[in-house]
């Protein structure tokens, strides 16, 4: 069980290999990667720049991690959320869930990031391919996605 | 130290309510009549034309005490750090 909040990129492969050596009861992992879209609401992205508040992301992504362990019968989980300037498809956030059948798998990531979404204290800033740059606007179905699982 | 004590705290901002502001981070000495979030927010409205035009919104602003998010009902209590945030956009 972890959470990291870095600068540099992550490799899905390698930090999964990492979160399963070990562990021969882990039957299913599910891994999910969000990135940097390139197009969004029909604009051009060309970067985005993640500010946090820092260490209460961390906090708060550890109780995030908590509830999903609380919830299901995890065998491990990993989240990374990259901070600081990225560019259109770049990496930003990885889940992993694992656990000994699927069922938990799934629905923990799928928990964990709508949590995230909604609760860890990052905030993004759009660059257009044109130069203007703008805060992206929390959108109500995260929020209504985050409600299903209370 | 009466409930109505004079309280230091340090008070962060971020994405564009740290841009309104002007400012990351100040420590300030609140009046003692100020309980909850809230009553935190209608005082720093009265600073100055930066702040009135960052919670210009004030249900829109969240807020967390000691790193943990709270409502504006909330009571500051003993609280050493107070932040002001748009709602969160990571993931």
């Amino acid at each position: 069980m972890a959470v990291r909040v870095q600068r540099e990129d992550f490799d899905v492969g390698a930090e999964t290999a990492k979160l399963i050596a070990g562990h021969p009861d882990i039957g299913a992992i599910v891994t999910f990667t969000g990135r940097v879209r390139g197009k969004d609401d029909g604009r051009q992205i060309a970067a985005l720049t993640l500010e946090h508040y820092p260490d209460m992301t961390e906090a708060e992504m550890a109780r995030i991690e908590a509830e999903a362990t609380a919830r299901w019968p995890l065998q491990a989980s990993l989240v990374i959320h990259r901070v600081g300037e990225l560019k259109a498809g770049d990496n930003i956030v990885l889940v992993i869930a694992a656990s000994e059948h699927r069922q938990a798998a799934f629905e923990a990531a799928g928990f964990l990031m709508d949590y995230l979404k909604t609760r860890a204290p990052f905030w993004k800033k759009e660059t257009t391919a044109s130069g203007d740059s703008d805060w992206v606007e929390a959108r109500d179905e995260d929020e209504s996605a985050a409600k299903r699982w209370r | 130290m009466g409930e109505n004590a004079a309280h230091r705290v340090r008070i962060r901002y971020f994405a564009w309510v740290r841009e309104k502001v002007g400012c990351e981070s100040e420590d300030v000495e609140l009046p003692g009549n100020i309980e909850t979030v809230a009553d935190l927010v209608g005082w720093l409205k009265q600073r100055g034309p930066q702040y009135d035009e960052a919670f210009a919104r004030p249900q829109v602003v969240r807020a967390a005490l000691d790193k943990v998010h709270v409502k504006p009902t909330t009571a500051l209590g003993a609280t050493r750090e107070i932040a002001f945030f748009p709602p969160v956009t990571g993931g």
